[in-house]
């Protein structure tokens, strides 16, 4: 077995990493501050070609990978979970336009989406839930030239700075009765919400989205009537649940950069506290939880690449341990902390928030374990 | 102060108390064939993990992954910049073991043209001078070129003598540490550092600059240059290919020999004084005055 990455995977990496420091860090303050999204970051995580990790060249991307996707994602993580998150959803509507969209759609929207003009979403939850696909309300009426789209979004990542949204909203009844939009914003009826005020992951954008009587074209719809089921769970299990476990892995990897440096820089009794036993035994939980999460992500990744069936699986999987192990390690980072780590002025706090917010992100733990007890048991 | 300077193609040295900078290229519209020479060190923002294996005395960088040397970077950004504004093309050369190909790699991401390899294990073991022998030779295997480009000083060895010793190999103007460069009519005005302030020096063509870390602010790799880099053809030339000849190169080719590697150590002793205040400012005096920290005059210590 190979544990090193190949060339390009480095590459990504140490690019991702300059990123995350030059241009990211200077902005977590403000978005702590705000809970607001920093506008600006988005051409420029375009211009170094983040956005378009997933995407072909053809359209503007790199196609560099889900590998790549991971270690990038957790870099810029690792400097703030709330830009790994935005990114990472950014991502999911990349891949679900390559995989269900038209070429015309493609052609439209994928280079857009690369060149940073908007950040991409995929608005799948509603008031009544995000994992309970079939208890949707939000309705698509087919009517003369399109549909009529009318309902709500909740939660929804990137709400704000999407030009073009990805829903999904009933056209009938059952598995089948689920169908995939994309609708431009500035559509008739087509409003968006508040920015919700979260704990964690503050700067994120997370908002809602209203529509009524929004009239979406024919040409709007995402693959066949009926597939919006099979295209939302796809891009979730595939795109969304690793993207959250790399914003995991990024939020542990500073996490135990975190503890480290305090336990050595921090005297009690005369010594620095890493000296003692009950801080060591904090520190090597957090450094056995990092390395699990690293080797689960990066092997989902590498069967996702490799287009082998039981990817999804292991993606689920990843992501399960993944954010429960961020909120373990952040947890631990902070006891370590002491007093100082409930200060606003230490990173550490801010990662235990984040790290809580991963949970339920992209399905629940327990979703998580009810899919993986289903590819276990059936 | 303005003088002149005859001999490797030096126009004019002239010397400024303020130390500008920032790049900036006055254009002609003749392009420029740049090389560059990067060296792979171990990542210095991960030197705390560095160790000296204490039989060998090298460095057991296993821990350390091996980056571009951060001032090569100005360097490669300074060519790119002499490209994107005057034309041009880039080459990047770089003497390392076959792992080198890595740095290469991320150098033709950022923007380079070409990339060459100069790897053999008749390399091993070379001083500054054998490195800067085997540059000059690929140097002028490459053919014409115009500016050879180089970071001041590399991370790990900080000898600052590659630069210059390739430029004396090759018999062309050398201007190091320069923080400001200006290109016009076939000839490079440098804004050098100097301990008191900036040399201003102007060479004609060919000639060699050094780059300070200020001199730029180097770029990233992106996504797209990276997959476009992988489709790019690495150049690997041999001792053989360079036309040298062992005796020349790596260990065998270099005059320094390094006697001895060793960690420094700062240690401190202390003492303790106990009793009254009165007392212990009488032990320390005491103590003080035996070790002459308080002794002033001729020939003692103050």
């Amino acid at each position: 077995m190979d544990f090193e990455f190949a060339s390009p995977v480095k590459i990504v990496q140490r690019t991702a990493r300059d990123f995350a420091r030059q241009a990211v860090a200077p902005l977590v303050p403000g978005m702590e501050e705000t809970g607001k999204f920093p506008r600006p970051l988005i051409r420029q995580m375009a211009e170094v070609g983040l956005l378009g990790l997933v995407t072909p060249k053809k359209y503007g991307g790199s196609e560099l990978g889900y590998l790549a996707r991971t270690v990038a994602l957790a870099e810029i993580s690792k400097v703030s979970a709330a830009v790994g998150m935005s990114l990472q959803v950014h991502h999911m509507q990349a891949a679900a336009l390559l995989d269900w969209a038209s070429k015309e759609q493609k052609d439209e929207y994928l280079p857009r989406l690369c060149r940073g003009e908007y950040l991409g979403t995929v608005a799948v939850t509603e008031p009544t839930g995000g994992s309970d696909l079939l208890g949707m309300a939000t309705t698509a009426r087919p009517e003369r030239g399109g549909y009529l789209l009318n309902g709500s979004k909740c939660f929804i990542t990137n709400a704000h700075l999407s030009g073009a949204p990805m829903i999904v909203a009933k056209t009938g009844e059952g598995s089948r009765g689920l169908s995939a939009f994309i609708v431009e914003k500035g559509a008739p009826g087509f409003v968006p919400g508040r920015n919700e005020h979260k704990m964690g992951m503050r700067g994120a954008d997370t908002g809602e989205l209203f529509f009524k009587n929004c009239r979406d074209p024919a040409s709007g719809l995402m693959g066949d009537e009926g597939e919006g089921m099979k295209a939302a769970l796809k891009t979730i299990s595939e795109v969304g649940r690793p993207g959250m476990a790399a914003v995991a892995l990024g939020i542990l990897e500073a996490s135990y950069d975190e503890a480290l440096k305090f336990s050595k820089s921090r005297t009690l009794y005369g010594k620095p506290i890493a000296n003692l036993q009950a801080i060591q035994w904090h520190v090597a939980d957090i450094m056995v939880d990092l390395e699990a999460t690293r080797l689960l992500c990066y092997r989902a990744s590498w069967l996702k690449d490799r287009g082998r069936p039981d990817a999804a699986t292991a993606m689920t999987m990843a992501k399960v341990y993944a954010t429960e192990a961020a909120c373990r390690a952040s947890r631990k980072a902070l006891e370590v902390h002491g007093g100082c780590g409930t200060m606003m002025e230490y990173a550490v706090q801010r990662l235990w928030r984040d790290a809580m917010v991963c949970v339920s992100a992209g399905g629940t733990t327990e979703i998580g374990k009810i899919v993986l007890s289903r590819a276990a048991l059936n | 102060m303005v003088a002149r300077r005859k001999g490797r193609g030096f126009l004019s040295i002239r010397v400024v108390e303020s130390p500008p900078n920032t790049m900036n290229n006055k254009h002609s519209r003749t392009s420029w064939r740049c090389i560059v020479c990067i060296k792979p060190v171990p990542d210095p923002s991960r030197f705390d993990r560095l160790r000296l294996d204490p039989e060998t005395m090298l460095l057991k960088r296993d821990e350390v992954p091996p980056v571009i040397n951060p001032l090569d970077r100005n360097a490669i950004e300074a060519a790119l910049e002499v490209k994107h504004r005057l034309g041009g093309r880039v080459a990047v050369v770089t003497m390392a073991p076959p792992s080198g190909q890595e740095q290469l790699v991320e150098a033709l991401a950022l923007g380079c043209d070409r990339a060459f390899l100069l790897t053999d294990k008749a390399f091993a073991g070379a001083d500054t001078l054998a490195t800067a022998r085997t540059l000059a030779a690929a140097c002028a295997k490459l053919g014409r070129f115009d500016l050879i480009l180089c970071g001041a000083w590399s991370a790990d060895g900080s000898t600052a003598q590659v630069g210059p010793q390739l430029a004396e190999l090759l018999g062309i103007p050398d201007m190091v540490h320069v923080r400001r460069m200006e290109l016009s009519g076939g000839k490079v005005l440098a804004h050098c550092h100097r301990e008191n302030g900036t040399a201003v020096l102007e060479a004609a063509r060919p000639a060699l600059v050094t780059l300070d870390q200020d001199s730029n602010k180097p770029g990233l790799a992106p996504m797209t240059g990276i997959r476009k880099a992988l489709q790019s053809k690495i150049t690997v030339w041999s001792c053989r290919d360079l036309g040298l000849k062992p005796r020349q190169v790596g260990l065998a080719g270099s005059p320094t020999r390094m006697l001895n590697v060793f960690a420094a150590s700062a240690s401190r002793k202390g003492e303790i004084f106990q009793g009254t205040v009165d007392e212990m400012t009488t032990q320390l005096l005491e103590r003080l005055n035996q070790e002459q920290v308080l002794t002033t005059g001729k020939g003692g210590k103050r």
